[in-house]
């Protein structure tokens, strides 16, 4: 009978209830929406950070990270590739690369580049590269002077396939080594810095040209989903011998750790903007609504019932406001989000959207652990503030609550 | 037996900077199964009165005992549960609870005292049956008339079975003939059942209908006088 009266107290002034029913509902459906595009766009910065070149881990020599100059490669790749093989779960992929900064050259232009040699069959199960939209083809093993180039290094080069680019840089020997690479393929990749600082060759290709022999610059590594990877990187850690470094993605994007950091907080204070706004409204209108039932109150205190049970009632009131809104909340947030399954397209914003290292189109989704927070947030601290209404009500004395008409 | 004992009790109320003594002393013995009306003018401490013995209010001075229960020794929560148990009070202005439909107000104090739903039910409806008002159950107040209202005050201060019904001039907003049948009814309830009622009135008919008229003036009692005596 508890649920029944305050399910017909609340309409007894339909249009407050309304009002704050709209709240609780805009409140939660922001709070959905914002962590499903959020979500969206975090997990799709990471993916392409993680798909350019980076992967899940890297194994480098020491001293690479920070000083990444031909004689810090890794000279027995063999012996990485062992202990990889040894310690990745089954279904991880890894490749090795080459990678140096080199200058690319035309008769008209000159930029400075990462020359990234590598399996072009491997490379193309961990990368950006083996699914970037291309014009031309491909390598293959059977062309070792070929080149891929970002579009935007070729329209800046003023370039196109089949023309060549002249690759120069300081070889084992601490020689300038240089090698015409004729163009087969034009990639286009999300972001367009990619394109303008990549260039993809045939490790061999590459491993010639700076007379490095069997030494590559790394090896990257993909994890399968599930697969934990500070556990994974700390058992490589343990299982490579001295020489050797492990680098988690996080590691290697500092600045894509510090968005995500910064994304959660934006989160959480977005969360607490809204609770608060919600919050008021709620303790405002449970207010008016205690304060003109003033004398009910008093009457039923008169009949005997408890302040435990008048903040009972109260806060069945709340309880019913908040979890009508979050049912409305809830199915407005995964309707908005489906209709949005197709993507956000941010082209208008893209270059914004870029320097952010966001994608041009944003997939937002919604993850239960959010949907969780989002409702139990809205849920306990919407109780907690209507808590004041419900005490206020439970001190009145049934004399002094019975003289108010 | 008494079922109520007033001993020299005051009340004094603090309106800003003026203290105004409702009840001046009062001394009040009342015998169980009384029905027994507190008449005065308005201002002289009737409704101060009833108040203390329904432990809504607790008196500045002077002891009160309601069914052997001292009130002076009850916190807020106890006279709670004995207002639940042993006190049924009818209003001047019936007092439902709007959002309940006329049985829903009956069973609400059962509700309180926790008996269980089917038996709620039960006394509920055989309750209203015996005020008059066995096709009117699922009315709200507002759907009724102002002496069906009092009747359906009349029926859960009953229900439960309680000690003493304290009634605060419980005609006041009825017509004779409607004030008439419900006295009638509460007369009856006093006889067959032994409900002990105090009213506050300055109604006369009221005067009439009780068997113990005390006069109260200016907060304190000027004439005791038990009828047929």
């Amino acid at each position: 009978m508890f649920f029944k009266m305050a399910w017909r107290n609340l309409w007894r002034n339909p249009r407050r209830t309304t009002v704050i029913l709209i709240a609780v509902v805009i409140g939660l459906w922001s709070l959905l929406f914002l962590n499903a595009f959020m979500r969206g766009a975090i997990e799709q910065m990471v993916e392409n950070n993680i798909s350019i070149l980076t992967g899940h881990l890297k194994v480098q020599k020491t001293g690479y990270h920070s000083d990444p100059v031909i004689e810090n490669s890794i000279t027995q790749p063999d012996e990485v590739k062992g202990v990889l093989a040894k310690v990745l779960p089954k279904e991880a992929r890894y490749t090795s690369r080459v990678r140096l900064q080199v200058v690319a050259s035309n008769a008209r232009h000159n930029a400075g580049v990462t020359l990234v040699g590598i399996d072009p069959e491997a490379e193309a199960e961990m990368s950006f590269i083996g699914d970037a939209p291309l014009q031309g083809r491909y390598l293959s093993a059977d062309t070792p002077h070929k080149i891929l180039a970002g579009r935007a290094l070729v329209e800046k080069m003023e370039t196109q396939l089949e023309y060549k680019l002249v690759l120069m840089g300081q070889d084992t020997q601490n020689e300038i080594a240089s090698r015409a690479f004729r163009i087969r393929g034009i990639f286009d990749a999300e972001l367009e810095s990619t394109e303008k600082q990549y260039v993809f060759v045939l490790k061999q290709a590459a491993q010639d040209m700076l007379r490095m022999g069997p030494a590559v610059s790394e090896f990257s590594v993909l994890l399968p989903e599930g697969a934990l990877l500070p556990g994974v990187a700390q058992a490589l850690k343990e299982a490579l011998p001295e020489g050797y470094r492990v680098y988690t993605w996080r590691e290697l994007l500092p600045l894509m750790d510090a968005y995500l950091k910064m994304f959660d907080g934006f989160i959480y204070l977005w969360t607490v903007a809204v609770f608060i706004a919600m919050g008021f409204g709620l303790v405002n209108t449970i207010l008016m609504t205690v304060y003109e039932r003033m004398h009910e109150f008093g009457l039923l205190k008169a009949l005997g019932m408890k302040s435990g049970w008048i903040i009972r009632e109260v806060l069945a009131e709340a309880f019913l406001i908040l979890v009508l809104g979050m049912a409305a909340g809830n199915g407005l947030g995964v309707i908005t989000v489906e209709a949005m399954s197709g993507g956000l397209d941010l082209s208008a914003f893209a270059a914004g959207a870029e320097f952010a290292g966001m994608s041009r189109i944003i997939y937002p989704r919604i993850v239960l652990q959010d949907m969780l927070v989002a409702n139990g947030v809205v849920f306990f601290l919407g109780l907690g503030v209507s808590l004041y209404p419900a005490l206020k009500a439970a001190r009145f004395t049934p004399v002094e609550a019975m003289l108010q008409t | 037996m008494a079922i109520v004992e007033l001993t020299g009790v005051t009340k004094t109320y603090q309106q800003g900077k003026v203290s105004v003594q409702a009840l001046r002393g009062v001394d009040l013995r009342v015998e169980k199964g009384s029905f027994l009306a507190l008449a005065g003018p308005s201002g002289s401490g009737k409704t101060t009165l009833l108040n203390l013995i329904g432990g809504l209010d607790r008196p500045s001075q002077g002891d009160i005992r309601v069914d052997e229960h001292d009130f002076a020794r009850m916190n807020q929560s106890e006279l709670a549960e004995l207002r639940l148990f042993k006190i049924g009070f009818v209003f001047q202005s019936y007092n439902l609870i709007p959002v309940l439909s006329a049985l829903e107000n009956v069973e609400f104090v059962m509700l309180l005292q926790r008996i269980g739903a089917a038996e709620r039910r039960q006394r509920a409806e055989a309750v209203l049956a015996e005020v008059g008002l066995s096709g009117l159950l699922e009315r709200r107040p507002l759907e009724l008339s102002g002496g069906q209202q009092q009747r359906v005050a009349v029926a859960r201060a009953i229900v439960s079975g309680p000690a003493i019904v304290l009634a605060d001039e419980p005609t006041a907003n009825l017509d004779s003939k409607t004030g008439q049948g419900l006295l009638e009814m509460m007369k009856t309830l006093n006889a067959q059942k032994g409900v002990t009622f105090i009213f506050s009135t300055h109604d006369n008919m009221v005067m009439d209908y009780a068997r113990r008229l005390v006069l109260i003036r200016d907060g304190r009692v000027a004439e005791d006088q038990v009828k047929g005596s």
